[in-house]
């Protein structure tokens, strides 16, 4: 039984580190000593030009995610604490923009923003928001809907104000949750790529732009690997810090199995709730109504011609591409069952050991490091057999689950730390071994979280693309890849149809986020 | 815990041996950039009659493919590469990624297109970029649509125009070299660069200037009816519209044309080399070039290929674009984007 123990709780730290070790450290290290030799580069790193870009990256990031918060936070408290009808579509809905191709989002924006808002830190802040309101949604919503209200409820007995109750029992019992939101949301906009691109045009760069240019156009191995490197380390500069707070914040206030805590809003709630879905509706529905307009929107009025193109072959894809659906939906259901494989025991042993804490970084830094730079670094390491992986179809999903297991950690690990200890000790009294306490304790606990993680595990393999991209083969392309491959063609009838994928991709997000959260909250489901 | 384990090692190793088998010798791998495109039936044409199956490796853009296969020279991913232009050339070149062969094919090409005369390299399909206007906006606002460098400086037609990126775009790098082969090596281009800077929209890639800044395009409508682009535009825009057009609703500037050819070659250390040297002198053949431009909007390189109707009607090839030396742009190619960013950027 001893020994049993003991070797389920080194795999749970070492099935995690073997992944990343072999598909993130190894072929980033490859293309590091490529680059960079045996010399560090402080030419590079401290030449103005670079002070200046870490300096546009870490404050566009910074802004980025205090907005991202405060645009998210309204929506993740009506989506956990009332009952309104729609409530499942509007949490499935929140994930839609986080799933489409930048350029597609950039170019809505384009087309909506007037023309002197089109270039700059304006338009950059709103795509940020816009895309990352979905990480503050599921994570902190998915955390606050599992807080028993009885609190608030007594709280609100005794005389403490709204504004109290939030500052006092609210804010503090989501520190977890807020800080792993942050930490998450940050990184997106940290690594920045697409929306900088157009929406900032030439004058704007980020480091993430900046390592792509030097290692696709310029070919400066050298300079793309000493900045790709100093952009790792502040990465996990940030993600330490983080995830200190997130630890030291563990909640220990009482969480529900299931979300117990919604109920009918009343008072001064309903206009909250009003007002909260009516900015959303705003800020989210017009960029994503102006996509699904397009997509109707023939050269002979309104029609399904650019559905129907989706089943024609085309000189722009080697494949039909409704395939890409099917690709994209195989690799992903692949890429989530690795994340929640990888990332769930991560996020056990985070939670529970003290030899997990380093992983805690690690996990997350693959959402920090350049795709570009792990793609080159993917390419050189595994080229020579019996790790010969090019070219091969498995590649892609395990790319993929690297973006998406922090996810997993960041909202798994939260909700482990917050079950109360004294049930499991209660357990352990009544005579329960270890592997009952887990699967009577921690397992029904933790399934729901396990459906949000799985749900945003799944929408982010669905939408990655800067990896994807660089590994997919031609031949199985994904529907981001499929997407970016119409908008590079002239022609109305190639935009058409990278717009009707575009939808496609949004229902294929709405249903799988929808089925996740549906299979994981209905009560008995385990 | 255990079996999740032994599941995962299962993965690793099931992959690591589908791994293994795709590097068999019963196929051919083509690796290219992101616009290469081939019917299917071209592609089965090539399998029957090689006996070999033709995978394609799609690495980005012209340059991050370029780069992708430098990184990887001597263990490449493929055994041919097909994509390099006469802007990027010289690195290509000089990179030793490619083994000498000269296919049979090569003897209908027009000599001024045989960049590399060891054949490293050899020519497939060429192309152009120019400016771009948009017919409809020049008549309704009855004014003359610009005919040279030069008409960009009349007053307001700077402000018309949006041009990509040299540092980021290929068609980007292709107009700044127009403008050098135009005004000549020295001062003079950079003059009017500086002229037109302020007035021109610059964007890092060729989609958002064409799709979403140019009024031209069928998709969607920019305000700026002057591009840089593709010769083949007026064609692709026929070809793409969805109906019946007589007229494109774009045209060229032809004495602002620039010259791209692109090459494909043998890579060294290709796993299946005889399938590699078949692969380009299939690349030559009269079925693959005639299928040239309606795949990749571009035009045969071999000698009497019969050009598509749309081709015929709406986008004849640039008879003499401008031109540089494959080792005068690798020499200067990084100062001059130096030198074009201070001066329209800064």
């Amino acid at each position: 039984m001893f020994l049993k123990h003991k070797v389920s709780g080194v795999a749970l730290v070492a099935i995690p580190t073997a992944f990343l070790g072999l598909f993130f450290v190894y072929p980033l290290a490859t293309i590091f000593r490529r680059g960079l030799g045996n010399s560090l580069p402080t030419d590079v790193l401290f030449d103005p030009g670079t002070l200046r870009i870490v300096w546009f990256t870490v404050w566009q990031a910074t802004v980025s995610t205090a907005l991202t918060l405060a645009a998210g936070m309204p929506l993740a408290w009506a989506t956990a604490r009332l009952a309104f009808r729609g409530r499942g579509l509007v949490r499935a809905l929140v994930v839609v923009p986080f799933v489409l191709p930048t350029v597609v989002v950039a170019t809505a924006f384009l087309a909506l923003l007037p023309e002197s808002m089109q270039r700059g830190i304006v338009p950059i802040l709103l795509a940020h928001v816009f895309f990352n309101v979905a990480v503050v949604v599921r994570v902190v919503g998915g955390y606050w809907a599992r807080l028993d209200p009885s609190l608030w409820d007594a709280a609100a007995t005794l005389g403490a104000s709204p504004g109290r109750r939030f500052r006092e029992l609210t804010l503090p019992a989501l520190r977890p949750a807020l800080a792993a939101a942050t930490a998450l949301t940050f990184l997106f906009c940290f690594t920045s790529f697409g929306v900088i691109v157009i929406l900032g045009g030439p004058r704007f760069a980020t480091l993430e732009v900046d390592i792509y240019d030097l290692a696709t156009q310029t070919f400066d191995l050298r300079a793309a690997a000493a900045l790709s490197l100093l952009q790792l380390v502040a990465v996990a500069a940030i993600v330490a810090v983080s995830s200190r707070l997130e630890a030291r914040a563990g909640s220990r206030l009482p969480i529900a199995v299931e979300q117990v805590a919604a109920r009918k809003p009343r008072g001064w709630e309903r206009p909250a709730l009003v007002a909260t879905l009516s900015f959303a509706a705003l800020g989210f529905g017009l960029p994503l109504a102006a996509l699904v307009q397009r997509s109707f929107a023939t050269p002979h009025g309104a029609g399904l011609a650019f559905y129907r193109s989706i089943g024609d072959e085309t000189p722009t894809l080697l494949v039909v591409p409704w395939r890409a659906v099917e690709y994209s939906l195989a690799y992903a259901a692949a890429a989530t069952a690795i994340a929640l494989v990888v990332g769930g025991l991560a996020a056990v042993a985070i939670a529970h050991r003290r030899s997990g804490r380093w992983l805690d970084t690690v996990v997350m830094l693959p959402l920090g490091a350049s795709a570009v730079m792990l793609g080159y670094g993917f390419v050189i390491a595994f080229d020579t057999a019996p790790l010969d992986f090019r070219g091969t179809a498995w590649i892609v999903p395990v790319v993929q689950a690297l973006v998406a297991a922090p996810f997993v950690v960041r909202i798994v690990a939260p909700a482990l730390r917050g079950i109360d200890p004294r049930l499991r000790e209660a357990a352990a009294v009544l005579g329960a071994p270890p592997a009952r306490v887990r699967r009577e304790i921690d397992v029904p606990l933790v399934l729901r979280p396990l459906g949000i993680a799985a749900g945003l595990a799944f929408a982010i393999a669905l939408g990655e693309f800067g990896a994807t991209v660089f590994l997919a083969r031609s031949d199985r392309p994904t529907l981001p890849v499929a997407i970016f491959r119409f908008l590079e063609r002239p022609g109305a009838t190639n935009q058409g149809t990278a717009a009707a994928l575009c939808v496609v991709l949004m229902a294929v997000t709405v249903l799988a986020v929808g089925a996740a959260d549906r299979l994981t909250s209905r009560p008995g489901a385990f | 815990m255990r079996k999740v384990g032994a599941a995962a090692v299962a993965i690793v190793m099931a992959g690591a041996a589908s791994g293994i088998a795709a590097s068999s010798t019963g196929q051919v791998v083509l690796v290219t950039h992101d616009s290469f495109a081939i019917s299917k039936a071209t592609k089965a044409a090539f399998e029957k009659q090689s006996g070999v199956k033709l995978r394609i490796l799609q690495n980005g853009d012209a340059g991050a493919a370029l780069n992708r296969a430098l990184l990887t020279a001597g263990k490449p991913e493929g055994d041919v590469f097909f994509g390099v232009d006469n802007n990027l050339l010289s690195r290509a070149l000089g990179g030793k990624l490619f083994d000498s062969y000269s296919p049979e094919g090569l003897t209908h090409v027009d000599r001024s297109f045989d960049l590399d005369r060891s054949h490293r390299l050899v020519p497939v399909d060429h192309g152009a970029v120019c400016l771009v206007y948009d017919r409809a906006w020049f008549a309704t606002h009855a004014m003359k649509p610009p005919s040279t460098f030069e008409d960009l400086l009349r007053p307001g037609y700077a402000k018309l125009t949006v041009v990509e990126n040299p540092a980021t775009s290929t068609p980007g790098l292709a107009f700044m070299l127009a403008t050098i082969a135009h005004f000549g090596r020295g001062n003079a281009p950079w003059t009017y660069w500086r002229a037109i800077g302020n007035g021109v929209l610059v964007t890092n890639g060729w989609e958002e200037a064409y799709n979403t800044q140019f009024s031209g395009s069928s998709s969607h409508k920019g305000s700026r009816p002057i591009v840089v682009s593709y010769s083949s535009d007026p064609a692709a825009e026929v070809y793409f519209a969805g109906k019946s057009l007589t007229q494109s609703p774009v045209a060229v500037v032809r004495n602002t044309c620039f010259g791209q050819t692109e090459f494909a070659g043998v890579l060294r250390g290709a796993r299946n080399a005889d399938g590699a040297r078949r692969l380009v002198d299939f690349l030559l053949s009269p079925r693959f070039q005639a299928g040239i431009p309606l795949t990749m909007f571009v035009y045969p390189v071999r000698e009497k290929t019969p050009l598509p109707a749309v081709f015929r009607k709406f986008s004849l090839p640039i008879a003499s674009p401008l031109q540089l030396a494959p080792a005068t742009i690798g020499a200067n190619r990084d100062a001059w984007i130096r030198t074009w960013t201070t001066t329209v950027l800064r």
